[in-house]
């Protein structure tokens, strides 16, 4: 038996001796999924439970080295891990910026101390991370930030305004970028500063979305007095580090959209949509009875699976020692493009059934997929709006002039 | 199921590139048009492809092949599409020759396949019939058993016309799908036969088509057929059939990601060289984010193909099912990347001087064989029981 089949072995027995049994066969998409820190209240008990034995083994982040909390696994055993709890239906145990953002940012340009100090807690689910880039007059445009931070002996003061801060109000820290310097090109001059949400200075505000939710927050800071040794990197670097860590969050993005769940719902006999579909216009010998709706439910699958057979081809060629190449921008806008096509999709399935906002008269189920309709509109827009990734990709991948 | 090619395919992809790019650039694919040579291709390179080992590449060892699968065939046929390069593998080993290994009995095999793994013969696939689109069941040619047959060479007569047969000029042998019982549309009934193309009543004629392929007009005027001649079964051909139409749609859609790629890059170098209002033409985000887009549908397009050969060759459960994706993808993205090309192109792009125009004519052509996107979208319904 090879290492790996042995490891699997050994992972299965593990999984089934150690998770609560009352978590093993729910598909994570059915349990609100566990981001973890101080405010944190788990509406299950053995959520926690389930927690903190995988934090204890390390596999809340299975790759990352053991020093830090992480489970020091090769990429190849990361896979099995997640095959055998998918296989078991059992669920992420933790979920969050802390792990797919600002832990591999750090793995990547945090130093000792920092690492220390903040990938652990994060490996725990004790302190949950939100994101500062976006600022009422730098969206696309980002490098024109402005929230200023200015040195005063071994501390920054750093004041302005972050928007699109998604969970800011549930948050513990902040990584953000500020502006240290004005002198130069303006993705120079760019810090990359780790800030503790309770410090004086910090204020949030939810924003109300088109969807009636409010995911998204404006955080303000007022004259917030941050230790230098919280910069990540170096003092003016902190572009490099950010386009680094937009890989990461386009990749999470891509992986959240289709990289993976388009397949696992295919197993049954027939598909969510066309299920969805039967339910709405009816059947004709055994077929969806409309055949522009069943020609669309046939498109948008199929473009999910190619979308989700890209995805693993570019791992399978990363694991087989492949340079990876600017692919996830090619992911951010496909993933995001899907995840917006499958809602209206199944808005248009529902046909009038789907104009409900709340209250009797609708079923609760198509409440849901309106309101994710609504909220789906901004994926092509946060985290590098599709119109930059074609710019990416126009530029770093097809080699086209500026 | 990897994604990824392994060393040897590595090396297989490399040896075929490199020897098309040398002996059939797209500049020889022009010559041969410009000819009006019938045959459209020649049978001494194909020899010595046959020679390189690659048609013995889907064939089984104990039949004299290579033993390997559509994974590995894929991409000599990818290199091939790259330049249009005409040389008979899409008619003749994925088509005919998948169909007597898949079919044949063992004399039959024994027979055939020799030759067809040296490259010295060809046998075509004629399944295309007039007025029917993609269903492979409406099949109206017609196997009468002879009820007064002198003895088992003569068993039956066949009477027909076949359009559009792929490779047929110049082959040696045609395999017929014919009716034994049933009608047009019916699954069972179907019949394959193996038809020697000196047989007395058939005719092969050259048609023209628009990618000046090979391609020819099959008509059966009481051809006289032995139970011998027969492939698989009596009546149960149309399941051998899409068994083998699913095979060679896989190599098809290998054929349309070598020409869609190559395609794309002519269109990408045209974009940093050509100079309009004093800057290149491929600093205007208008045609870079148009490039993107085409970029993405081909990257999809490999992988859904990557995947089907996959399928297919480990007899996967869901392997018809990604052959249609592969082939709607394909289908949608050569298309994208040869309208895209012509237009980013501009007027020269409409000129026959300029090759673009060339794969815009084969994109459309292999799009509309073996069935088109809307085609694949409808059957992966059907197979997802919607």
């Amino acid at each position: 038996m090879s290492e790996l089949e042995t490891f699997r072995r050994e992972t299965r027995a593990w999984l089934e001796a150690s998770a609560p049994k009352s978590l093993i066969g729910v598909a994570s998409s059915e349990l609100e999924g566990v981001w973890g820190g101080k405010r944190w209240k788990f509406d299950n008990p053995d959520k926690k439970t389930w927690l903190t034995v995988m934090a204890d083994k390390g596999w809340t982040a299975p790759t990352w080295p053991t020093e830090y909390g992480g489970g020091g696994l090769s990429n190849a055993e990361a896979k099995v891990l997640a095959q055998e709890m998918r296989d078991l239906k059992l669920p992420v145990p933790l979920i969050g910026f802390g792990l797919t953002m600002i832990g591999p940012t750090l793995l990547r340009f945090g130093n000792e101390d920092q690492k220390n100090e903040h990938l652990p807690k994060i490996c725990r689910g004790e302190i949950r991370w939100c994101q500062g880039y976006s600022e009422p007059g730098a969206g696309s445009d980002l490098a024109s930030l402005q929230t200023k931070a200015v040195r005063d002996g071994d501390h920054f003061v750093i004041h302005g305004t972050k928007v699109w801060t998604s969970y800011a109000d549930q948050a513990d820290w902040i990584f953000a970028l500020v502006r240290d310097d004005n002198s130069g090109k303006k993705q120079e001059g760019i810090t990359f500063i780790l800030i503790d949400m309770d410090d004086p200075g910090v204020s949030v505000s939810p924003i109300l979305l088109i969807s009636g939710k409010s995911p998204f927050c404006e955080t303000h800071f007022t004259d917030v007095r941050v230790p230098v040794e919280n910069v990540v990197h170096e003092i003016g670097a902190g572009w490099t580090v950010a386009k680094a860590l937009l890989g990461h969050e386009r990749t999470m993005i891509a992986d959240t959209f289709g990289g993976s769940g388009s397949k696992a719902r295919e197993k049954s006999e027939r598909s969510f949509l066309s299920e969805l579909a039967v339910s709405r216009v009816g059947e004709e010998r055994g077929r969806v009875a409309d055949a522009l709706i069943r020609d669309e439910i046939a498109r948008l699958e199929m473009d999910g699976r190619a979308f989700a057979l890209t995805v693993q081809r570019t791992k399978d060629a990363a694991r087989a020692g492949h340079q990876p190449g600017s692919e996830s921008s090619m992911f951010k806008i496909y993933g995001t493009e899907l995840n917006q096509r499958r809602y209206e999709l199944m808005v248009r399935i529902l046909g009038p059934d789907a104009l409900g906002w709340e209250g009797p008269g609708f079923d609760p189920a198509d409440l849901d997929i309106t309101r994710e309709w609504l909220r789906s509109r901004g994926n092509s827009i946060e985290g590098g709006t599709s119109e930059v990734q074609l710019n990416i990709i126009s530029k770093h991948v097809l080699g086209l002039p500026a | 199921m990897e994604l990824v090619l392994n060393e040897d395919q590595e090396l297989i992809a490399k040896t075929a590139f490199d020897f098309v790019q040398e002996r059939s650039p797209v500049s020889r694919f022009r010559a041969l048009r410009d000819s009006g040579e019938p045959l459209g291709y020649s049978k001494a390179l194909y020899r010595e492809m046959a020679e390189l080992g690659w048609v013995g590449i889907p064939f089984d060892e104990k039949q004299g092949g290579a033993g390997m699968g559509l994974a590995e065939l894929a991409l000599i046929v990818e290199a091939l599409g790259r330049t249009l390069a005409p040389e008979p593998f899409l008619g003749g080993i994925a088509m005919g020759g998948m169909a007597l290994a898949l079919g044949a009995d063992a004399a039959t095999c024994e027979a055939w396949l020799p030759g067809i793994i040296d490259g010295s013969k060809v046998v075509a696939l004629a399944h295309q019939e007039a007025g029917v689109r993609y269903d492979l069941l409406s099949v109206s040619t017609q196997a009468v058993s002879a009820s007064d047959a002198s003895d088992a060479s003569d068993a039956y007569t066949l009477s027909g016309e076949k359009v559009q047969v792929l490779d047929a000029l110049g082959a040696d042998a045609v395999i017929v799908p014919a009716r034994t019982a049933g009608e047009a549309g019916d699954a069972e009934g179907i019949t394959l036969f193996l038809v020697e193309a000196d047989a007395a009543g058939l005719s092969i004629d050259r048609q023209s088509r628009v990618d000046h392929r090979n391609a020819a007009i099959v008509r059966l005027d009481g051809v006289a057929c032995g139970t011998a001649s027969i492939l698989g079964a009596l009546g149960a051909g149309g399941a051998l059939l899409e068994q083998v139409i699913d095979r060679a749609t896989v190599v098809l859609c290998a054929e349309m990601v070598g020409g869609m790629s190559e395609a794309f890059d002519l269109t990408l170098d045209y974009l940093k060289t050509r100079e309009q209002f004093g800057v290149k033409i491929g600093s205007f985000q208008a045609l870079q984010h148009r490039v993107a887009a085409v970029y993405m549908e081909i990257e999809l397009a490999r992988s859904s193909l990557m995947a089907a050969a996959r399928a297919v060759d480990a007899g996967a459960a869901d392997a018809q099912r990604l052959v249609s994706l592969a082939k709607a993808r394909c289908s949608d993205a050569y298309v994208l990347a040869t309208n895209e090309g012509v237009q980013i192109f501009g007027g020269v792009g409409m000129t026959d001087e300029y090759d673009i125009g060339f794969y815009l004519k084969r994109a459309r052509a292999a799009e509309q064989t073996f069935g088109d996107a809307a085609f694949h979208r409808d059957r992966w319904a059907r197979l997802g029981s919607y």
